[in-house]
Order: structure tokens, then C-alpha cells, then sequence
């Protein structure tokens, strides 16, 4: 992935801005950080193949073109329609998951990503969450990218109803309001260890989501 | 475009550019950062200029225009009702339904006036097609409350809110082609009159209706602001096939239903914990919260005007 984005790459992101605001009517609440440029890592809790896309709705469309989702090769490489959607339309870093087969190291493809002055959409629970708990535990792949990139701003992002707008499996969305609250940017403590860290940055994550969620499978 | 139109939407503009010049006015003299009610008044009287651009505008492309600005409020009031109802999965195939059949088929049943479908086709037809779709899916879990959600969803956004526009199709003796105009009465008197409550109760407001549901609405706001309504609603009689003294009662009747409406609204808010049904217009409550009123009283107007009138 270079630098910058397609024309296509920019042309669809705009498509699906405005597709996904005439369906879930999607808001940015800005609850500790605002749009201010810098490269950042965007980390949100994910139920829903909408979830990046609804995030990247929410940033300024300058933020947008530079900005690509981390997402799992396995599902996103397999079959000719998936690779042109991620690689063509999308903005996209690839990472294999699977530990025996993979030919890349995913850390190793984030930071080239990030060195070439990417923003990154990731979600730490590594994988869509299908349970009844509001967020999974975290993998380590966002502690990793702290100590490597300290200079990146890591901020929690809490996607809201996506899961009930287009669930595993579903194909039409149900039109529903939606909305992303960005809260303020977690940095590494000094000799703060992984364990801490990823506990300290779910929970940043977990407090902006509503009290009183509608959220119910 | 005929000339009580034009009149009608110039005295429209003329009121709103004063309601701004005031605000304006007093936001300026007030002391930073403004009080929450100054910051409310403003946000209403943004969102009303919104409503009426988007009404004159839905009113140059006649009939069709109106209908199709109806049809997005039913869309955008549905979502956001939906939105704080408990949905499970088994309700997809029904809630994509809701959206993407009855709204669109209510009003074109209306745009091809077959008044003896549109008038049933919620309330029979979807009414048990929907908790058979529910039912096929199996999931049984809390089936009657899913299922009495769903309904009253499409009987509040789509069947109540259809019969604004559909005052148009009335055959009123003497009234041909000014069916439009009969939609801008109920909408003025109405939406008037939660103004009018709105600024009764803030003045004179000390005895509160309905404590436990909302604590703005009023007995002084209430009379004060519905017989206020009733004589703006006489005044427009012109805009009507009606008498002044029947444009008054049916003005009065309506804001009545309205108030109703917005009670009931209230309810499901609080029911729901939260305060606005939506961000429609910049953070400042959604589609079904300036629409809740008419909701309540079209229906109820438009079968009165079409017993007695037709």
C-alpha cells in the first residue's frame, strides 16, 4: 500500500460516505479528540464488516484518503470479487492471521504502512466480536504498534448499532442511526507492560460506549 | 404557484426572520456562554427556517413533491423509532420490509388515490403479515412485545404520518386544486401550536401536566398556546374551504391531537432513557421530534374534513 490513495480509492470512499450516511444517518461525537491532521491509529471495538467503513465516514475526507483499514487476509485475499473490493475500492492494509501459513509478518506490514504516513483503522480485538460481551479481550497487536510508533496517537473509537445494522452474514442493511464517539488519545506509560496497557486501553474504549445501549443481538 | 401561496410563505418567512432577529438579539445581550434556553430557542428556530425551506421547496414540485418529502419523514422517523426498539436477528427479513415495501408502497398508494387500499393496507395487511414473517423465523423470545413494537412503529411513522399528504387526494367540493394548501393549514396550526406552548409555558408555566413524563409541558402552555393556535388557525381559514369558525375548530382540535402526540413521544423517550430521538439537525433532536405532533392530529383531521366535507 502507497502513501496515497486512488482515484478510485477516493471516489468509492466518498460512495460509501454518503450510502452510509443516508442509511445509519452516522454522526461523529468528538469526546476528547478532534480532527487535527496528525497520523493516528484508530483502534474500535468491530461486530460488523460496516464498522470501518462507518469510521471513515466520520473523518474529514483529507483524513479518509490517507486513512487504511487492518484487516485479515484469509477472509479479504480469498476470491477475486473480495480482492478487488479490499485492494481496488478499499483502503486496506492486509495482515495474514494464521500463524502457520502466513509468508508476511503482520507487525512488519503495519509499520510499513505507518512509515509511509498512513493513518490505520484497527481493531484490537482481532477479529469480529460475536458474543453477548460489549468488547473481546485485546490481542497484543496494538501494544506492539505503541512501542514501535510511540509517536502515533493511539484513539479509541466506540462504533455504535453497526451490529444491528449489517450483522455477520447479512447482506441489505436495516437502516438504523449510528454513530462513532472518538474519545481522547492512549499513550504508553513508561514502563507500563503489555497486560496493563491493553487493559488500560479497553476500558478507554469501553467508557464511551452509551450506558444504556439498545444493542441487543 | 397561486397567490394565497405565495402569501402564505412570505407571512412564513416574515415570521421566522423575526423569531431570528429576536434571538439574535437577545443571544448577543445575553451573558456568554448562553443559557440552555436561549441555546434551545435558537436551535428551534434553526431547525424551523430547515423545515421551511424543505417544505416550499417539496411544494414547487406540487403534489409529488410533498408526497416524496412525506416519504422521507416516515423513512427517517421509522429509523429513528427503530432504533431504540429491541431488536433481535430474527427480525431482519420484517424490518428491512418495513423499510424498503411499506414505505414506499403506502405512498404510492396514496400518489394513485386508492383511498380503499392505502386506508388498510397497514393496519390489515402488515398488521398480520408482519408477525408472520416474525414468526417464521422461530425466535419466540419476548415474540409479542417485538412484534407490538414493530406494528405501532409503522402505524406512528407510515400510516399516521401518510394522511398529511394525503389531504391532497380529498375531492372537497369547490376546493379543486388547492389541496396543497389544506396540507399548509394543518401543518402551520399545528407545528404553530407547539410553538405557542413552547413560549405559553415559558412565560406563565406553573402547573405541570404530566410531572412524571415531561416537566416542560404545562396547563398555562397547553391553553395558552392551543387557543392561541385556534385563532391562528381562524385566521388562516382563507387558506381553506372551511368558515373561520370551522377553521378554528379544526385548528383546535388538531393542536389538541397534537399535544397528545407529543406527550406520547415523551413517554416513549423516557421509557427509552434518552431525550431526543435522534441528531437529525445538528445535535439537536431528530425528525420525530418536530413531527410527533402531526403524527397525532393528521389522521384524526383528515378523516373529520372527509366526513363532513366529501
Amino acid at each position: 500500500m502507497s502513501g496515497s490513495a486512488s482515484l478510485l480509492q477516493i471516489v468509492s470512499g466518498s460512495v460509501l460516505a454518503v450510502l452510509a450516511r443516508a442509511v445509519t444517518g452516522v454522526r461523529p461525537i468528538w469526546a476528547g479528540s478532534a480532527p487535527n491532521g496528525g497520523q493516528r491509529i484508530y483502534f474500535a471495538n468491530h461486530a460488523s464488516h460496516g464498522d470501518f467503513i462507518l469510521l471513515a465516514t466520520c473523518l474529514t475526507p483529507s483524513e479518509r484518503s490517507r486513512t487504511a483499514a487492518v484487516a485479515g487476509a484469509d477472509y479479504w485475499s480469498s476470491g477475486h470479487v473480495r480482492r478487488f473490493i479490499s485492494r481496488r475500492l478499499l483502503r486496506t492494509v492486509l495482515v495474514e492471521r494464521n500463524w502457520v501459513e502466513r509468508t508476511a509478518d503482520p507487525m512488519q506490514v503495519m509499520l510499513d504502512a505507518l512509515d509511509a504516513g498512513e493513518s490505520l483503522i484497527f481493531f484490537p480485538e482481532g477479529t469480529r466480536n460475536m458474543t453477548e460481551e460489549p468488547l473481546l479481550r485485546f490481542r497484543s497487536g496494538l501494544y506492539n504498534l505503541a512501542v514501535a510508533r510511540p509517536g502515533v496517537e493511539l484513539v479509541p473509537c466506540w462504533i455504535e448499532n453497526m451490529s444491528r445494522v449489517l450483522p455477520k452474514g447479512a447482506l441489505l442493511p436495516v437502516p438504523l442511526l449510528c454513530r462513532t464517539v472518538f474519545g481522547a488519545p492512549v499513550t504508553l506509560k513508561e514502563g507500563e507492560d503489555r497486560k496493563e496497557f491493553l487493559e488500560r486501553a479497553r476500558q478507554a474504549l469501553l467508557s464511551l460506549a452509551p450506558r444504556k445501549d439498545g444493542n441487543n443481538g | 404557484m397561486s397567490d394565497d401561496t405565495t402569501r402564505l410563505f412570505l407571512g412564513l418567512i416574515g415570521v421566522l426572520v423575526t423569531a431570528s432577529v429576536i434571538a439574535g438579539v437577545l443571544s448577543w445581550r445575553s451573558p456568554k456562554p448562553l443559557p440552555s434556553t436561549l441555546d434551545n430557542l435558537n436551535a428551534r428556530i434553526k431547525a424551523w427556517w430547515i423545515m421551511v425551506a424543505g417544505i416550499s421547496f417539496a411544494f414547487l414540485f406540487g403534489t409529488r413533491g410533498v408526497l416524496l418529502l412525506f416519504a422521507f419523514v416516515s423513512f427517517a422517523s421509522l429509523r429513528e423509532y427503530v432504533t431504540l426498539t429491541k431488536t433481535r436477528h430474527a427480525d431482519r427479513w420484517t424490518l428491512l420490509g418495513m423499510f424498503l415495501i411499506i414505505v414506499p408502497t403506502q405512498y404510492y398508494l396514496i400518489w394513485i388515490d386508492w383511498y380503499g387500499l392505502y386506508s388498510i393496507f397497514i393496519p390489515v395487511y402488515c398488521f398480520l403479515a408482519m408477525p408472520a414473517i416474525t414468526a417464521m423465523r422461530g425466535d419466540t423470545s419476548r415474540f409479542l412485545e417485538r412484534v407490538s413494537e414493530q406494528q405501532w412503529g409503522v402505524m406512528l411513522s407510515v400510516y399516521c404520518l401518510s394522511h398529511v399528504p394525503a389531504l391532497v387526494t380529498l375531492p372537497i367540493p369547490g376546493n379543486e386544486g388547492r389541496g396543497l394548501l389544506l396540507i399548509a393549514f394543518l401543518i402551520a396550526t399545528v407545528q404553530g401550536s407547539d410553538v405557542l406552548q413552547y413560549i405559553f409555558g415559558k412565560l406563565f408555566g406553573r402547573h405541570k401536566v404530566a410531572p412524571s413524563i415531561s416537566p416542560s409541558k404545562t396547563w398555562e402552555g397547553l391553553i395558552g398556546g392551543i387557543a392561541s393556535a385556534s385563532l391562528m388557525g381562524a385566521g388562516l381559514f382563507w387558506l381553506t374551504p372551511f368558515s373561520p369558525l370551522e377553521a378554528g375548530f379544526l385548528a383546535a382540535l388538531s393542536c389538541v391531537m397534537g399535544f397528545f402526540g407529543g406527550l406520547v413521544a415523551s413517554a416513549i423517550k423516557r421509557d427509552r432513557g434518552v431525550k431526543d430521538w435522534g441528531h437529525m439537525i445538528e445535535g439537536h433532536g431528530g425528525m420525530l421530534d418536530r413531527a410527533d405532533s402531526l403524527v397525532f392530529a393528521a389522521p384524526v383531521f383528515f378523516h373529520i374534513v372527509r366526513y363532513a366535507w366529501t
